[in-house]
């Protein structure tokens, strides 16, 4: 079991948010998590991630068998837990290489690995970006500053793909994306796929379903997930709607 | 600028103030001059209780020894403070009970400026105390108000019957000695309103108090006090007008804003008072010391101001945020035209952790006006995970006016986010134009669009208000083309 | 014998020093120069030391500054080691280099250089005899005497500085490198002049350094004049780094004639008490002035940058961004006056400034203020102060960066908005190195010199790897 949450309450200044999560994701699987706005996908990626402004109530969330609440942000990132951001935040100032570099150094030390030698990083580099087709030289450019949201995006299936991590979140990936950068973020995506990692896409729409194809797909609603099931749950949503998960709930 | 504008400027300027005109009324005055014996005087017209006087006397004292402020961005002709009249009361004729009470001039004057002082003809849902030169007039719906526990009465009449609150809290935000006109306020006010709010009491309709100055070579002092006990909410509107006189009246007043945990109070202002005529002859100045204290956690103060009159405006409404949580806010339209200066603007002082204020300013100039916007915002050491956001902008209607900015902002912990941002405009010939080719008149565009630009603050305008302001922007800008 | 100023600075005192060395101070002084002097000295008399009551010095109280004693000289010092004037330039760059030492120009062969080129730069003292005409057209021009007690006070007493002349059409062919160094045994007090000309569609570059090599205490007063003729352009650096017991005022004055183009950046790394006062003055149209500020405090350090920009004229161009981080007790103080004139129609102004705390005990005042009487201009100004973006945080973090480490990139991201604005690589290389070394609280005056110069080509050891690949 690579991922178990159970119970999970969370709130955000007193209120609360999630309300008795429970999901379990194994290595080699792709979940999706839908439900309309503001039933808390983006709060339950942001609690695994451990942003500090959640507070934890109740429940617990195990990764690999390690209780996440003791860990902070950037260790959970270098055991391999990675976030895709819905709005990746630009920082003026900081090089993509650069910033790039520290992270993988930063996560090779914490393996206990040699850092890579600067030709060996923009190797990495290189290789990398084709499998997101970016091809502007990202040297001289800040992380994210003047990107386009679609370059945003694809930087983000970038950077996942550069830290390799276990567990990839990705938070509305999907959100602003024309049909072709939907379609390259997916493929970014679908290479990237392992027996030994997973993946939890978070999603508003069952359009990026098309493309990467989930192994389960759960609702969530008011903070709980109401429903499961496999792919098909995905396309009935699509063809009833949100009201009709409301309705069922009340 | 087009070819126009001065033209259009010319039309605006000489619009009339409508508000100019003189109440004939038998005035009982003390006599010129401010000494010792004008204060006792005013105390003993008063009937008042020592405490005051010894009040009084102190912030007397207190101002000899002070110097008249030079910092402000203004241009002050030396004020004689012997050659002015402290204290003007209309006479009443007889005593009798009821509405009678009032004199019928002073009601037909009040209700030609709009404030009706019977209750069967209020305004929607608002309790109204006119003060007309140095003393109330009457206070409306005082009797509907008790019954909530809620004392609503002028100044005078809570120093009579409510001593004990007064000694409380008077002096307890602006203390006398604070600045040089809080202190000549301390030393001689006359009148004004008092408003207790009882905890967890939401003041079910809007007070507003009314300013009046009638009289000739007189100085209005009025003195506000505002008490909102914990969970109590009330929102307070004044106004005022003066007649047009070629002189320059003084009115140094002091409100004071009292809120106590969870309290919310709002207080709106529409200043109108005379700005003297076109070649900035006459006016009154206005020099105010208008501030409030969140006192305990959650509470919550709100400015408001639209500023158009007056011939020179100094006045900075603040908010001292010392309940954790607490929240302060304001936002102010001041424009000014012909010969008008303005220096105003807000103090934020944060002493409690989370606090949070806000400052929008809109200054709009026109003429051969100086306007100037002046604040303060201070995040104190102790003052954790505080914010301040103010935006200030200007509006240049002309090349002969001049839109200033002076922000102070002092930070002394690492949680805590100050931003200040300010940008200066004119109106586009862009916008005229689109304006004008969708029929519009440019008078009219002008208005549009003073009046969008102010939008952000108008919004914050309890309604009875919100329309009469922004008449007021259109009337006195409507047509000064940039 | 020289004066020895043992219980404080004062007014009276430095009156009467006057008084009592009027032929001494304008030994070189042509007339004219002289009754500059003398008028300053009269100004003097009529101002006073500044107080925290004073709105420009409300947020730098120079009490215990002016309260040590000071050694005072009104002849040069001995020069001990000339080498280690020229032992701190900049590595792998061809300047011309300027010495002074303790506030009197280093000589080490002539005493002013006038190349080929028609450039002359060397010793003011000495160009007020060899070009009198030439200082008296400009001297004295730009500042200001009546108003600004430290500015009369060093036209009163001012004995030496530097001058750099560019004539007209002229470029020079190399940066200029001002040193400016403190070296003394005991606390001094020093007054130099600063006289800057670059002519008509003249070209230059001019890295100003102010440092001291000991802890000893000092007092500076400097007073730079500026003069940029049409159309020229100067690329302008101010490096402050200066032990924790020296006071500096720094005022420097820019006069910019149509056309021109000035670049001004001041980089303050270390010092106890520094105070630039920058007045840019624009005499005529389409100038363009960017002037950028950077400060990187800690201790008990003192910064306060008094910038002015004068729109005295129509359709010129500003830009302002200072920008902070304080650490520990240090104080900032950022006052910015943008003043539009009745005349400067169709001007863009823009004055930013931004400050991060580091901890409770840090404090910044910042005064951005628009003095505006003209419609139609661009103008606009911003303050911000506060944390990092905890949303960049979050994201550095989440790649798996470590806090600090992630605190250390977007220091230097936000230090590097400013020192972006370099123009000359190896300076901003240089500049780069230094305030990595400060943010890591490495950039400590050691013994021999607060810029490690001992060690230039060592490379710097950093856990985050912030340079360029």
């Amino acid at each position: 079991m690579l991922l178990r949450i159970k119970d999970l309450h969370a709130s955000i200044h007193g209120k609360e948010i999630l309300k008795g999560v429970n999901l379990e994701v194994n290595k080699g699987e792709v979940h999706a998590i839908m439900g309309p706005n503001g039933t808390g996908k983006s709060t339950l990626a942001s609690v695994i991630a451990g942003r500090e402004v959640f507070e934890v109530t109740a429940g617990e969330i195990l990764y690999q068998g390690k209780n996440l609440q003791k860990l902070a942000v950037e260790e959970r990132a270098r055991e391999g837990i990675f976030l895709g951001f819905q709005y990746p935040v630009e920082i003026p100032g900081v090089s993509m290489t650069n910033f790039m570099r520290t992270a993988v150094n930063e996560i090779r030390q914490y393996k206990g690995l040699d850092a890579l030698s600067g030709s060996d990083f923009m190797k990495m580099m290189e290789e990398k970006k084709k499998l997101v087709e970016i091809t502007s030289n990202l040297t001289n450019r800040s992380v994210n500053e003047g990107f386009s949201g679609g370059e945003k995006k694809k930087n983000e299936i970038f950077q996942m793909a550069m830290l390799e991590p276990t567990l990839a979140i990705l938070d509305e990936t999907d959100s602003g994306l024309d049909i072709d950068a939907l379609r390259i973020v997916a493929n970014g995506v679908n290479k990237l796929r392992r027996p030994d990692n997973a993946f939890v896409v978070i999603t508003h729409y069952q359009r990026l379903l098309d493309y990467i194809v989930p192994d389960f797909v759960h609702v969530l609603f008011e903070g709980k997930i109401v429903k499961s099931g496999g792919k098909e749950l995905a396309l009935e949503l699509e063809d009833k709607g949100y009201d009709w998960i409301k309705n069922e709930q009340l | 600028m087009e070819p126009d504008s001065d033209k259009i400027i010319d039309q605006v300027t000489r619009q009339d103030y409508k508000y100019g005109f003189v109440t004939d009324i038998e005035t009982e005055f003390a006599p010129r001059g401010l000494t010792e014996d004008t204060i006792r005087y005013i105390s003993s017209r008063k009937n008042e209780p020592e405490f005051l006087l010894e009040f009084r006397l102190k912030a007397f004292r207190r101002w000899l020894t002070m110097k008249q402020p030079t910092w402000a961005h203004l241009t002050i002709d030396p004020i004689n403070f012997q050659d002015i009249i402290y204290y003007a009361s209309p006479k009443k004729k007889k005593e009798v009970a009821g509405l009678d009470q009032v004199d019928p001039e002073l009601l037909a004057t009040f209700n030609k400026l709009g404030i009706s002082l019977e209750e069967q003809k209020k305004l929607a849902g608002v309790a109204v105390d006119a003060v007309m030169d140095s003393v109330s007039v009457k206070t409306t719906f005082s009797e509907t108000l008790s019954k909530y526990g809620i004392i609503f009465c002028s100044f005078s009449e809570a120093v009579l019957k409510h001593p004990d609150l007064v000694r409380q809290y008077m002096g307890s935000v602006v203390p006398y000695t604070d600045n040089y006109f809080a202190a000549l306020n301390s030393a001689v006010f006359s009148d004004g309103s008092f408003c207790y709010i009882p905890k967890g009491v939401r003041c079910p309709m809007g007070l507003s108090t009314y300013f009046r100055i009638n009289a000739a070579n007189t100085g209005q002092f009025e003195r506000t006090l505002i008490i909102a006990d914990e969970g109590a909410y009330v929102s307070y509107m004044e106004g005022c007008t003066a007649p047009q006189r070629d002189e320059n009246q003084l009115h140094a007043a002091i409100v004071e804003i009292i809120a106590m945990k969870d309290a919310e109070v709002k207080y709106s202002t529409v200043q109108n008072w005379y700005p003297g005529n076109k070649e900035g002859r006459g006016g009154i100045y206005n020099f105010v010391t208008k501030r409030g204290i969140c006192k305990g956690s959650n509470s919550k103060i709100s400015w408001t101001q639209v500023e158009t009159g007056s011939a020179i405006t100094w006045k900075y409404p603040g908010c001292i945020l010392l309940g954790d949580n607490s929240v302060g806010e304001f936002y102010s339209v001041a424009v000014t035209n012909n010969h008008q200066q303005a220096d105003t603007g807000s103090k934020m002082q944060h002493l409690g952790k989370n606090t949070h204020s806000t400052i929008i300013s809109k200054g709009i100039s026109a003429g051969k006006s100086n306007n100037s916007y002046r604040g303060l915002v201070r995040i104190s050491k102790n003052a954790i995970n505080s914010r301040n956001y103010s935006q200030c902008d200007s509006l240049l209607l002309g090349s002969s006016c001049g839109a200033h900015t002076f922000p102070y902002i002092q930070v002394e912990n690492k949680s805590s986010i100050v931003e200040h941002e300010a940008t200066t405009s004119k109106i586009s010939e862009d916008q005229l134009f689109y304006c004008q080719q969708r029929g519009i008149d440019a008078e009219s565009a002008i208005g549009l669009i003073v009046n969008g630009y102010a939008k952000e603050v108008l919004k914050q305008l309890p309604l009875e208000f919100a329309v009469e302001a922004q008449k007021l922007l259109s009337v006195s800008l409507e047509g000064s083309v940039g | 014998m020289d004066p020895i100023l043992e219980n404080s600075i004062t007014l009276e005192r430095m009156l009467a020093l006057y008084e009592a060395n009027r032929q001494v101070l304008s030994a070189d002084d042509t007339p004219i120069l002289s009754g500059i002097r003398e008028n300053a000295f009269i100004s003097l008399g009529k101002l006073r030391f500044p107080d925290t009551k004073m709105e420009a010095w409300r947020h730098t109280d120079l009490k215990e500054s002016l309260g040590r004693g000071y050694d005072y000289y009104l002849h040069p010092t001995k020069e001990t080691d000339i080498q280690k004037v020229f032992r701190c330039n900049i590595p792998h760059l061809d300047t011309a280099i300027i010495g002074q030492l303790n506030g009197w120009y280093v000589s080490k062969d002539v005493p002013l250089m006038e190349l080929g080129n028609g450039i002359i730069m060397g010793s003011l003292a000495e160009a007020k005899k060899k070009y009198p005409a030439l200082i008296e057209k400009y001297y004295g021009q730009a500042a200001h005497d009546t108003e600004e007690v430290f500015t009369a006070l060093n036209t009163a007493f001012e004995q030496d500085g530097v001058f750099i002349y560019v004539p007209a059409g002229v470029k020079s062919p190399k940066p200029v490198q001002m040193i400016n160094v403190i070296q003394h045994p005991e606390n001094i007090f020093l007054q130099s002049r600063n006289l800057i000309v670059v002519g008509d569609d003249a070209q230059l570059s001019l890295v100003h350094c102010d440092d001291s090599y000991n802890h000893q205490g000092s007092f500076s007063n400097i007073v730079t004049e500026v003069f940029l003729g049409r159309n020229a352009y100067l690329d302008h650096y101010k490096l402050q780094n200066i032990n924790n017991n020296s006071t500096l005022i720094s005022s420097i004055y820019f006069k910019i004639e149509s056309a021109a183009n000035l670049e001004s950046h001041y980089l303050s790394l270390n010092g106890g008490l520094l105070r630039n006062n920058i007045r840019a003055l624009f005499n005529g149209p389409h100038g363009n002035a960017n002037l950028y500020g950077l400060y990187l405090m800690d201790r008990k350090q003192h910064i306060d940058n008094h910038v002015v920009v004068d729109h005295a004229s129509p359709e010129c161009t500003s830009n302002e961004i200072f920008k902070g981080i304080l650490d520990e007790n240090a104080r900032g103080v950022f006052n910015g006056h943008v003043l539009v004139r009745r005349n400067a129609a169709k001007t863009d102004a823009r004055q930013t400034n931004k400050n991060i705390l580091l901890t409770d005990n840090a404090r910044i005042n910042s005064e951005p203020f628009l003095e505006i009487y003209h419609d139609d201009v661009k103008c606009s100004h911003g303050s911000t102060t506060g944390q990092l973006d905890t949303e960049a945080m979050f994201y550095l973090r989440q790649r798996g960066i470590s806090e600090e480490s992630a605190r250390m990139l977007l220091m230097f991201a936000f230090a590097d908005e400013v020192v972006a604005k370099i123009a000359i690589p190896q300076l901003r290389q240089r500049i780069e190195d230094m305030v990595k070394k400060r943010l890591q609280g490495e950039l400590r005056i050691c013994e021999q010199c607060v810029l490690h110069c001992s060690t230039p080509e060592k490379p710097l050891e950093f856990r985050v790897d912030v340079s360029k690949i």
